[in-house]
């Protein structure tokens, strides 16, 4: 009965795993440059899912074959140690364990590597919403400054700095990139911690107040991307959402011309004190979070 | 002939030291109160920490129904979160750390080693009371303004002390209290578990013949001993942040838009500090668990464990590594990304140990003469669970692969099967395996397999799917997902799915609960060592063992505690304390 019931759950565990594939509760189809990220997930899924699978049906095995036999009785074997058995368990489990790391570090090299001609965009968190900012005509960011914050200047930036006044600013949780372009997405946080997150482009870093943080990527698919806040950030964090729109170059230019850069936006200052706050969620939950918030 | 434990013999070394007298209780309170016998000590430490672990469970419990029916609308967002920041700690601290040191710890140790209690009955003492006050300090902030904290169980500045986090006054603060006290606590006691294995052994009972529940247990104390020391300073740290302003991990910061007082401080530095102490303890609560299992095993399968050389470097060389490999919880964490290369490394060459461990389990099973009692019903279940927490480890140690998956619900799978449900479910087993000794009475087989498989295939079901969900980007943490144009719609059957397992798992801890009153009254007689296994605690005079565990002479230890069915002998054991001239042989004859 014990060996039929652990036997089950093996067989149940590989029928769940291909109903689940049916479903699709599986990795969300990839739309970026990450797919080695992916093949060594499967890599590493393979091995232990066959691993796995032996286990369970070497135990219940071991059930099956060498139930109790009564009063009296004794185990057919004693064998406290055997060398060779566990030098060879040792190696083939080392081997395994390799196959799965090397795979990870490679994408990781590649991970902690941008491409030189990697462009920038900038991702401004804070409670719970994000901004963004490209650096404008050349190339550069302008200095940013944590003493700087203000309801006139809500991305820190230093006016006295030349390089930021042709800053592009997006004040609204909409951002959009054009496709098969590398960016460095570079992450700052005004308050607490924030983690700019969108599933299919599976790479993420968190953002800190007090520094600035980066990973890059590189879109390869056109589409509508849910962004979602990937580290807890209090009591709205389930609310904080976003989109990234990846689009045709000409789209992407033409969706930028029309924000405002840090010079447009300083002189626009008091005649629109907007804040950008952009919740997707439905109004009863994001009416529930404000009542945890007056808590 | 193969390595056996530190080969039988007949000779057995003279007292170093001589008898010292032990505190002997005078009065009731000093007897069952203010006890120094560590066998009353563990049943406070197993008493206390059960309560407490109830509140969690019931946590989860309530928890689950937000997460099965976000629109239920008795929940608020401030609420959930501290359900599942207050869910984390009791369960991970206050409950299996606890629970594994602080009781079985106290109860298998001296009984184990040979010992007529610990080296420090005093100090041992003061560490259950400060745990009981860590406690109710820990309970008292469910009754303050603002409530518990609400900002997960690892408590990250700067949300944990800034006000968009439910709890961040008062909750936060009796939450560092309730830990420097729990750490303070811990100390007293860890340096008794640990004394008392290297100094108390009694003769003869050599390091390579401790049961591998006492290697599991001491070691977990050495790793608690280093690790916990981080998570004191780190609460000191972000105490003083929260009470006089210091900026140890506060930068300049706004809160909703107004300048705080903080400058210059790091966030991910407290980040650091909790997980030097975080991963560790992972395997404070495994490694006993590890330890206890395998002398289930040996002992229900009446086969010799295999390798237990290769066990006991095992447990020291996983306590060893897991030192170097914490920042693999920090892989988003913004820290410098080079550090992934190093950690991930660690972290997988970890998981190698680990697997020769599972291998000699399911090697001792081969060719054994397997009785399917209780106790061997749960530490199976934990093999099939831990090996599913364990692989899943793989993909969360190796930082490119972590990237994706991390804080989604995968990470939630994964450690809720390694370090929640398997050791848990080796508690079990090992209060149907010690029940015996500690009362004289079996607990009730029937009502306990019932429980076992409730709470075996229960759990699994619970945690198996959401490692598929995670997969498919369903964050932990969240309120209420509502919609997105990636997560599959039919992953909140899956949450609902979850949610009513979590219950019915839940009511069926009432029967292990019944279980244990009932059978104190009215359970069968055990009679002494009943289960027929070799370490000392299975040989004492009485049964319970009394005050001073052995009533006269102290055992003499000639043998290695796995001397299962060993060929020629006429019974199925030999006790590590009988002299191999009084072993009888199948012949008939003694040795």
């Amino acid at each position: 009965m014990t060996w039929f019931i652990i036997f089950l759950t093996g067989v149940l565990g590989v029928a769940f795993h291909l109903w689940a594939l049916e479903a699709g509760w599986w990795w969300t189809p990839i739309a970026s440059n990450w797919t080695f990220i992916d093949t060594a997930d499967y890599v590493t899924f393979w091995i232990t899912g066959v691993g796995m699978t032996l286990v369970i049906f070497f135990e219940a095995y071991c059930i099956y074959r060498f139930p109790y036999k009564g009063e009296g009785s004794k185990s057919e074997q004693y064998n406290p140690e055997s060398v060779k058995l566990e030098t060879f368990l040792f190696f083939s489990t080392t081997s395994l364990v390799v196959a799965m790391l090397l795979p990870g570090l490679f994408a990781w090299g590649d991970f902690v590597s941008p491409p030189e001609d990697a462009k920038q965009v900038e991702v401004v968190s804070e409670q719970w919403t994000w901004s963004y900012r490209f650096p404008g005509k050349d190339g550069e960011f302008g200095t940013t400054n944590p003493r700087k914050w203000s309801d006139e200047n809500p991305f820190g930036i230093d006016p006295d700095d030349p390089k930021g006044k042709d800053d592009i600013l997006v004040e609204d949780t909409e951002l959009h990139l054009p496709i098969d372009v590398a960016y460095i997405v570079s992450s700052r946080s005004k308050d607490v911690l924030h983690n700019f997150s969108v599933t299919q482009f599976r790479a993420k870093t968190d953002a800190v107040p007090g520094m600035v943080t980066s990973w890059w990527f590189t879109p390869t698919k056109i589409g509508e991307f849910n962004v979602m806040c990937f580290e807890l950030c209090g009591v709205g964090h389930h609310t904080m959402r976003g989109m990234v729109v990846i689009e045709e170059e000409s789209a992407f230019q033409a969706w930028l011309q029309k924000q405002p850069t840090f010079k447009q936006s300083m002189a626009d200052a008091g005649t629109d004190a907007e804040d950008g706050e952009n919740i997707v969620l439905s109004e009863a939950s994001a009416e529930s979070a404000e009542k945890g918030i007056a808590q | 002939m193969a390595y056996v434990g530190d080969a039988t013999t007949d000779f057995v070394p003279p007292a170093e030291v001589g008898e010292v007298e032990l505190y002997h209780a005078k009065s009731f309170i000093t007897k069952y109160v203010f006890s120094q016998d560590a066998k009353t000590i563990a049943f406070q430490y197993v008493g206390t920490a059960l309560a407490i672990g109830v509140v969690g469970l019931t946590m989860s419990g309530l928890m689950r129904l937000q997460l099965g029916f976000p629109t239920n609308g008795i929940i608020d967002p401030a609420e959930y979160l501290m359900l599942f920041s207050m869910h984390g700690m009791i369960m991970v601290i206050f409950l299996l750390t606890a629970l594994f040191l602080g009781g079985f710890g106290n109860y298998l140790i001296p009984l184990m080693v040979g010992a007529r209690d610990m080296a420090f009955p005093f100090v041992n003492m003061m560490s259950y009371w400060i745990y009981l006050v860590s406690v109710l300090v820990l309970l008292s902030s469910f009754y303050v303004e603002g409530g518990p904290t609400g900002a997960g169980w690892t408590l990250y500045p700067p949300q944990s002390i800034m006000s968009g986090t439910p709890g961040s006054g008062m909750g936060i603060s009796l939450m560092l209290t309730a830990l420097v006290l729990f750490v303070i606590g811990f100390t007293m006691g860890g340096l008794n578990y640990a004394v008392t294995v290297l100094q108390c052994r009694t003769r003869g009972m050599t390091m390579m013949r401790l049961p591998l529940s006492c290697w599991g247990i001491f070691c977990a104390t050495i790793l608690a001993l280093f690790g916990f020391p981080a998570l004191l300073v780190g609460g000191f740290m972000m105490l003083l942040d929260r009470m006089i302003g210091t900026s140890f991990f506060m930068p300049v910061i706004l809160e909703f838009g107004e300048y705080l007082s903080y400058d210059g401080g790091s966030p991910i530095m407290f980040q650091h500090l909790f997980w030097f102490f975080g991963h560790p303890e992972v395997y404070i609560v495994a490694l006993p668990a590890f330890g206890i299992v395998s002398d289930i095993i040996s002992i229900h399968a009446r086969k010799v464990i295999f390798g237990y050389r290769m066990m006991v470097w095992c447990i020291v060389g996983i306590g060893a590594v897991s030192f170097v490999v914490w920042a693999h919880h920090m892989y988003v964490s913004g820290m410098n990304p080079w550090f992934g290369f190093l950690f991930a490394s660690t972290t997988l060459v970890i998981a190698i140990p680990t697997a020769l461990k599972i291998y000699n389990w399911l090697l001792t099973l081969w060719k054994g003469n397997i009785q399917l009692t209780t106790p061997m019903l749960y530490a199976l279940g934990f093999i099939v669970q831990f090996v599913n927490g364990g692989i899943t480890g793989l993909f969360c140690g190796n930082t490119a692969l972590d990237i994706p998956i991390s804080d989604t619900m995968f990470v939630v799978g994964h450690f809720h099967l390694a370090m929640g449900l398997a050791p848990l479910l080796v508690v079990f087993g090992s209060v149907h395996h010690w029940y015996p000794l500690m009362t004289g009475r079996f607990l009730d087989a029937t009502l306990g397999k019932i429980h076992f498989w409730i709470t075996f295939i229960g759990t699994y079901a619970l945690f198996f799917p959401q490692h598929y969900i995670g997969f498919n980007g369903v964050p932990r943490r969240y309120f209420d997902i509502g919609g997105t144009n990636h997560i599959v719609e039919s992953t909140l059957s899956v949450r609902q799915f979850i949610s009513v397992i979590t219950w019915i798992v839940l009511a069926a801890q009432l029967l292990f609960i019944y279980n244990i009153f009932k059978s104190y009254s009215s359970g069968k007689i055990a009679g002494k060592n009943p289960w027929k296994a070799n370490s000392l605690e299975w040989q004492t005079a009485t049964v319970p063992p009394g005050h001073g565990n052995f009533p006269e002479e102290m055992p003499l230890v000639y043998r290695w505690p796995y001397d299962f069915s060993v060929p020629g002998v006429k019974d199925d054991y030999i006790p590590q304390n009988l002299h191999p001239d009084e072993v009888v042989m199948e012949s008939g004859g003694k040795a």
